[in-house]
Formats: structure tokens, sequence, C-alpha cells
């Protein structure tokens, strides 16, 4: 395996296959009385968040739990770096603690990657900015090849605010490399110009789109964007954008909706919408903590050194 | 195939008897197939628990629930590998507590499988007993640890490979001792 994950285009797709199966075997414990095994006991986890998140974190410190490694959770506020120091200073500090690998999210793009640089440790990327965000990509992944078997010919969409969203860049570059279709939707100004090399299709209006679709997959809309006047407006955003009931009756029966959480219900998803039993938001949770178990396992599971480095 | 065979230690029908004559001793050190319930090892121990499972039916007329159990993650040498060691599928849909529970192996060797097989045992529940089948012992133990039930004592050195073929997973019956790849 690798020795950091800073993004999903460093896994081959058997890697992206392994890191999946594995997390077959971690779903399993999850359902047992004790859901601990004793696999990375002795090893220390750090999270070290410089960007508020719940799900995410608690997601990874569980993971952590469910595998006996000791946890530590370092967020800013509070913290020695609301004193202004260094994120270099920082990692090293807890380096110099005994961590064995440090899981960061940060606003700055390529935060993870120059952390790469500075400590031994392994990184593993929980959303750097505008950039990447693996471990969510590599859960929806497993989402829907839970729910479909495979992921090869599937056709998905992606729907919101894809420019500023590293949950779909890394869920785009995902689902191409395992063979499935993707089109991207959102207004123009949210599209980010690049994105037809990323050997997706790209569409303008949901609705054209939807009879055709295996998985939806809704973004969050952050408010603030319509500040920044990438849309007119919230509601004219929803009414174009938004997954309404009219607009899943257009769905294939059994089509997937899916959101990473946490959503404005009555913006881009009808509230009613979130709660179908085709809407699998709260599964994707639970395969969450699967998929980073599998991914704490296979990074720290492996020797010490030997591992091929790709950072 | 790895490297030269020393020798097939069983044929088919030598596995067939063995399995046979484990499933006797199980019922009569058990008085029985009630509260038993076997868990094999992943992999090929699986294979061997339903294997013994059906010989049980034959025999005592009775089905008793067979469970899959993979020790992956309770193994002592991780981290002490170049790649995390490859992770299997554990199955165990019933209730082990108060149960009579036949790890089920096809090779005991180290005996640090076992070790590991009980510590995740464990977890499930508190079963009134644990024994041990294995369908080769082949010495060189490193843990205090003995089976029950064993269909055949080898004698090997440490450098050789002792693998066993069972048709389900490798499509023949057959144990067979292999010179050390050179």
């Amino acid at each position: 395996m690798i020795k950091h994950l800073l993004s999903i285009t460093q896994l081959a797709p058997e890697d992206v296959t392994r890191v999946l199966d594995t997390a077959d075997s971690f779903r399993e414990v999850g359902t047992r009385v004790i859901k601990k095994v004793p696999a990375l006991r002795g090893r220390t986890v750090v999270n070290l968040f410089y960007e508020n998140s719940t799900r995410t974190r608690i997601s990874f410190e569980l993971a952590a739990k469910r595998l006996s490694a000791d946890v530590i959770n370092f967020s800013t506020s509070g913290s020695s770096v609301s004193k202004g120091e260094s994120l270099k200073d920082t990692a090293l500090t807890l380096e110099a603690m005994g961590a064995d690998a440090i899981v960061m999210r940060h606003s700055s793009s390529g935060a993870c990657h120059t952390l790469t640089k500075w400590v031994k440790a392994s990184v593993l990327n929980a959303g750097d900015g505008t950039h990447e965000h693996p471990t969510q990509a590599l859960l929806d992944l497993y989402t829907i090849r839970e729910r479909y078997g495979r992921l090869e010919g599937l056709r998905a969409a992606i729907v919101g605010d894809i420019l500023h969203s590293r949950v779909a860049r890394s869920l785009t570059l995902g689902l191409v490399k395992m063979g499935a279709e993707v089109t991207l939707v959102g207004p123009p100004t949210l599209i980010p110009p690049e994105a037809p090399q990323w050997g997706v299709d790209v569409s303008y209006e949901l609705d054209g789109v939807i009879p055709k679709l295996d998985v939806c997959y809704m973004l969050r809309v952050q408010r603030e964007r319509q500040r920044q006047q990438y849309f007119p407006s919230v509601r004219e955003y929803s009414r174009i954008y938004g997954l309404s009931r009219e607009r899943v009756a257009q769905l294939p029966e059994g089509a997937l909706i899916m959101h990473p959480g946490p959503m404005n219900r009555g913006v881009e998803i009808a509230s009613e919408v979130a709660d179908l039993p085709q809407s699998v938001i709260t599964e994707q949770v639970t395969n969450g903590i699967a998929i980073r178990m599998s991914l704490l396992y296979l990074i720290l599971g492996g020797g010490a050194g030997e591992v091929s480095d790709v950072a | 195939m790895g490297g030269s065979p020393r020798g097939r230690l069983m044929e088919r029908d030598d596995i067939g008897r063995a399995v046979t004559r484990i499933a006797h001793e199980i019922l009569e050190r058990n008085k029985g197939a009630e509260d038993v319930v076997l868990v094999g090892i992943a992999a090929r121990g699986d294979d061997l628990a339903l294997r013994l499972a059906e010989e049980l039916a034959r025999i005592e007329g009775e089905k008793v629930p067979v469970g899959v159990l993979d020790i992956t993650f309770y193994r002592d040498d991780i981290g002490l590998r170049a790649e995390a060691p490859e992770v299997h599928e554990t199955r165990i849909d019933f209730d082990v507590t108060g149960k009579t529970v036949v790890l089920v192996d096809d090779v005991l060797y180290t005996g640090r499988t076992i070790r590991a097989a009980l510590d995740a045992l464990v977890d499930f529940g508190r079963p009134r007993a644990v024994q041990l089948a294995v369908l080769v012992d082949r010495g060189h133990r490193e843990l205090p640890i003995k089976a029950d039930y064993v269909g055949k004592n080898v004698p090997t050195r440490r450098d050789e490979v002792v693998r066993v073929a069972l048709e389900e997973t490798d499509g023949e019956d057959a144990v067979v001792v292999e010179e050390p790849q050179a």
C-alpha cells in the first residue's frame, strides 16, 4: 500500500478495490457486540483539524479507537495554534510525542502534501482546501458498490458547487478511475473550467440528466457563495438544481440519492427526499468508519520503512 | 506451486477418513452434538468445518451451526511485515456464549494462529469450552497450545512447507510437504 493518503489519484483501481474489500471486514466488526479489534494496539493517531469538522473527525476517531490505537484530538481553537504556532512546529511537536499517523484537515490546498516533507509519520488527508477529500470519496465508492455490486458502467451525476468542493473532485476522480460515467451538474460559475479534462460530461441543467442516473450525488451549497455572487439567490438555485420530490420521481427506480453532509434541507435537497429509502446518506456515515478503519489498517499495518512512498 | 514436493502425506480418501474420525471423536467427547458449534479459521479451516458439520449431520442427524473466523486483526505480527496482512471474511451469525466451540484449522504449527483465534472468539461471547480440531499437526509449537482432535501428526523440519489443498478452494484434496523455495 501507500505511506500517505493525500489524493485519490495515488491509488490504482486495484488499490481502491483492496481498500473497499478490507472495509467489508471492518463493517462486520462494527456489527459485533464488541466493536473493537487489537490490530493497531500501541499505535498513536493524531487528528489535527485546522477547520471545523464534526463527522469526519468523529469518524476517524472512532475508526482509530476500534482498531485499538490511541487517539489524540488536536483542534486549533484552545491550542498552541491560537498562540501563533506554525503548522510545521505543531506537526514536529506531535511527532515528537510519538504520532504514527496524522489525520489532517486544513483550509489550504496542498497542506497535507507539505506536511509529509516534515514528518516521518503517515499523513492522511481529511480535506485540504478545495483540493481533495479522498476518504470521503472512498466511502462513497464503497456505498455505491455495496448497492450495485460494481462501479464499472454506472452513471452518476454530482450536482452543485463543483468548483469549491474537494468532495466532488475526489469522488469524480475515483468514479472515473473505477470505470463509472460521471456528469457534473451545476451553474456555469460553479463548474471548474478544467472539468472536461477529468473525463466527465458537464451539464448546466439537472432535469435532462436525472432520468438516466444510477447515482444522484448532491453537494452542500454554501450560502456565502451567493454573497460572492456565484448564483443570484438560494431560492433560484434550489429551484434549478435542488433535488425535489418531482425530480426524484424522474429518477430510474432504485437509483441512489447521496449527500456528503451536512445537508441544507430545503436547499440542495428537499427534506422529504433526504428521508426516502433510496437515500443512503446515513449509510454513507456508517460506511465511513469502516473505510477509515481499512485505510488506517492498510497504511499502519504494514512494516515501517519498507512501503513505497508516492508523495 | 511452491518448492519441490517431498511427498504427498494425505490423499483425498485419507482426508475423508480423517474428517469422519474427528467427527466421531467430537461426538464421543461431547456426548453428542448438542451445544456444539464449529468455527473454521479462514482460509481452509472454514471448508474443513463445513465438511465436519456434514459428517456430524450424517452420523448424528443433527445440524450444528458453522461459522468462519478471520484472525488477521488479532495477529501478533501486524507492522512487522512489509504489507498489512490480507483480510478474509468473518461470519459467526450465532451466539457462542454457553456453547462448546470447536475451532477448526488445516495445519497446527507455531500455535500463534490459534492464540489469535482464541482472542477473537472471546470478543463474540463466552463459550462454555473451546476445543481445537486440525487436519495436520506438524509440531514446532511456540505457545502452550495443543489440539484436541488431529487428522494426522506429521514430523517436519521448520524450513519445510506443509500445504493443504482442498477441493473447495484448490480443486483437489491433498496434503503435501514441500522443500523450502530457493
